[in-house]
């Protein structure tokens, strides 16, 4: 298998993550796409590091994972707060900033 | 050589006694102090006009100290400083004694006002006594119109002394804006003349006429300018109407300003640019007839004033026509010297109604009579003042009244000339007429003021007048010894003719109001229409009113409906169009996240494609 195999998984689940950020109106389902499509970054970063035969992507991957981890537990915090103060998680209906 | 430090003195006294006084203020509250500080600035000023004067006079050439003011990088535009010549020291020593006088008698005649006012009076006398200094010795035009306004400013705060009054408070606001009216016209004329010749001051002026260097190409307008503001502050009609009023003030502001010095600021002004008018001779006409017609008119309306002081007033109107008849001639020194004489008698007469106006406590001379037993000084003095006024020889007047009718003579005005001589005729009568009704017939009832019985007036009053009555003798007597050269021939028969009307006047005025022969009431329906109109001050100030309802409130509408409907209009269009595009706009901010999720990436595809990566 060559690394075209690898970029077009990492594509496939970069587009589904998209989508599920765009479309879904639950916000822990919106957390969930942003995570798909970090991975599907990270996906890339392994690929070309592989290819390449370079250590430097690893590196950056892990990074990228730590990161992940910190996004998320503020992630829901936001959501949790969100609940509190409106009594729903759903992302259509928090639109304070309407004009 | 030392600094010469004397052309200064009289301009500095003053202003050092106008800012402590105006400055330190529990100085000015103390009252009687503040004004000695006052007077002792006024006094410093006269002592170094005369030995500026005498210096002047022996060394026959003029003192000129000038610093830089203006600076500019092509040169400087205008300079600030002294002009001692014959003609600004013999108007620095009548401006300075008529100050010290008015502001020693001052001292008496306001006892009775507070100490804090009678603080503010004397800033207001000193401020003014530095500022007709500076006019009178302005090397050139900028400097004089400065000074200009600021004896325009002083003396409305001094005709709007007695603020409480509403009718000194609208005299006050009057006199300045209807001189303003003409001093628009005088800063008009300066600029232009600055943008025609390139210069403001006097000397280089003359040498630019002298060289024949003016272009004759709209001097004339400039001229006519210059003349708006000389008639303006100089009362000339129709811009006569604020000196009347200017009345309301206190008395010895009346003599000072409107009778002595700042009135005669125009006329001032007209002898300094004598020269520059001489080119013009069309303006030197309509200056010749405007004097003589306010001349005459206001002879007549003070005809048919009982108020003592708005006699004095039209009076000084109507002199004053007589100096620019005489300058309008082409004879500049001949009103000059009018407005020298006339500035000593005129205050005189003004100090004597205020002693006759303290002592009896109104204004009006139907109330007064049989003053001369209470009061023989003021009568004496009052009498030798009305005597100037009317021309009679060995007085004051006299001779200065013939220079100026022989100067309008000599100068081909005949019109004008009559006019004076009728002019004459009435001065006479109507001083008489208020000498007779004063001091003389029969006492009126209730005129004891406060109680006690109208009597001569205090020593702080009373010197003045004597100064001022003996100095208006002794130029009426030594002038008459030594005539001074004239640049005119005057003929024979005018020195006659003269004497004969201001006899004929003041005999119409014995047998009318002394003797009785002739009943006021016949005399004054023999005139008919003419003195309706004369009591009604010929109705200029109506015609203001008109005036100022028709073009002011049309001019008004006018504004109104432009600002209402075109102003306001386009305003309103662009505030709607922006308050309706905001509205539409507002919809595009959903509030939504993934709304702004879906822009953000539409954004960075856009971008991308932009930078030309998708192909």
């Amino acid at each position: 298998m060559g690394l075209s195999a690898y970029l077009i998984l990492a594509a496939v689940i970069f587009c589904i993550g998209l989508f599920g950020v765009m479309t879904r109106r639950n916000t822990v389902g919106i957390l969930l796409g942003i995570e798909l499509m970090l991975n599907a970054v990270n996906i890339n970063l392994v690929a070309f590091s592989w290819y390449h035969g370079e250590v430097t992507g690893m590196v950056l991957t892990i990074f990228a994972i730590c990161i992940t981890v910190a996004e998320v537990a503020l992630g829901l915090a936001i959501v949790i707060l969100l609940f509190r103060t409106r009594r729903t998680a759903m992302a259509d209906q928090v639109d304070w900033l309407k004009g | 050589m030392a600094f010469d430090v004397l052309p200064l003195v009289p301009v500095l006294a003053p202003l050092t006694a106008a800012v402590l006084l105006g400055l330190v203020s529990p100085l000015r509250h103390t009252g009687r102090p503040a004004a000695f500080v006052s007077i002792l600035g006024a006094l410093t000023a006269l002592g170094s006009a005369l030995l500026l004067w005498s210096r002047v006079h022996d060394a026959g050439v003029p003192t000129l100290i000038e610093w830089a003011w203006l600076v500019e990088s092509q040169g400087t535009i205008a300079t600030i400083g002294v002009l001692a010549d014959a003609e600004s020291t013999t108007m620095l020593l009548l401006v300075t004694l008529v100050a010290l006088l008015v502001q020693v008698y001052s001292l008496s005649y306001l006892s009775d006002e507070p100490p804090a006012a009678l603080g503010r009076y004397y800033v207001y006398q000193s401020l003014f006594a530095f500022s007709m200094i500076g006019l009178v010795i302005a090397p050139n035009l900028l400097q004089l119109f400065i000074c200009w306004e600021l004896v325009g400013l002083c003396s409305y705060l001094l005709i709007g002394f007695w603020f409480q009054k509403p009718s000194a408070a609208r005299a006050a606001v009057k006199a300045f804006w209807t001189t303003k009216a003409g001093d628009v016209g005088l800063l008009i004329g300066i600029v232009l003349l600055w943008r025609h010749t390139g210069t403001f001051d006097f000397g280089e002026l003359r040498m630019l006429v002298e060289a024949g260097a003016v272009g004759l190409d709209g001097l004339a307008v400039i001229t006519f300018c210059l003349y708006l503001g000389a008639a303006g502050k100089s009362a000339q009609l129709p811009l006569h109407i604020w000196l009347p009023d200017a009345m309301e003030g206190p008395t010895p502001v009346s003599a000072l300003i409107h009778a002595a010095t700042m009135v005669t600021a125009g006329v001032y002004l007209l002898t300094r640019t004598a020269f520059l008018f001489a080119l013009t001779p069309d303006v030197l006409l309509i200056v010749a007839w405007v004097g003589a017609l306010t001349a005459i008119v206001a002879a007549m309306m003070a005809c048919a004033q009982n108020d003592i002081k708005r006699v004095l007033a039209y009076s000084t109107v109507s002199q004053l026509g007589y100096m620019m008849t005489a300058i309008g001639a082409g004879y500049a020194a001949a009103g000059f010297f009018h407005l020298l004489t006339h500035g000593i008698f005129k205050a005189l007469l003004f100090l004597g109604a205020g002693a006759v106006i303290h002592a009896v406590g109104t204004n009006d001379i139907t109330h007064m009579g049989g003053l001369a037993r209470k009061m023989p000084q003021t009568m004496v003095v009052f009498v030798i003042g009305t005597l100037s006024l009317a021309g009679l020889p060995l007085f004051a007047g006299f001779l200065s009244k013939e220079e100026v009718l022989g100067a309008v003579w000599a100068g081909g005005l005949t019109i004008p000339f009559v006019l004076l001589l009728i002019g004459a005729f009435l001065t006479a009568f109507y001083m008489m007429r208020v000498v007779f009704l004063t001091f003389f017939g029969t006492a009126q009832a209730g005129h004891s003021h406060g109680g006690h019985h109208a009597h001569d007036a205090p020593i702080a009053m009373s010197a003045p007048l004597w100064i001022l009555a003996i100095a208006s003798m002794v130029i009426g007597v030594y002038f008459t010894f030594n005539h001074p050269e004239l640049p005119f021939e005057p003929p024979g028969w005018l020195a006659a003719t003269a004497t004969g009307v201001a006899l004929s006047g003041m005999v119409l005025a014995w047998l009318t109001y002394q003797r009785g022969a002739i009943d006021p009431e016949r005399l004054a329906r023999m005139t008919g229409p003419l003195r309706l109109a004369a009591a009604k001050g010929f109705w200029f100030d109506d015609l203001f009113l008109v005036a100022y309802r028709l073009v002011q409130n049309y001019l008004a509408k006018v504004l109104g409906w432009t600002d209402r409907y075109i102003v306001d209009g386009v305003l309103n269009v662009v505030s709607a169009g922006t308050v309706s595009a905001g509205e539409q706009l507002r919809r595009v901010q959903t509030g939504k996240v993934q709304d702004y999720v879906l822009a953000v990436g539409a954004g960075v595809i856009a971008v991308v494609w932009m930078l030309g990566g998708l192909w």
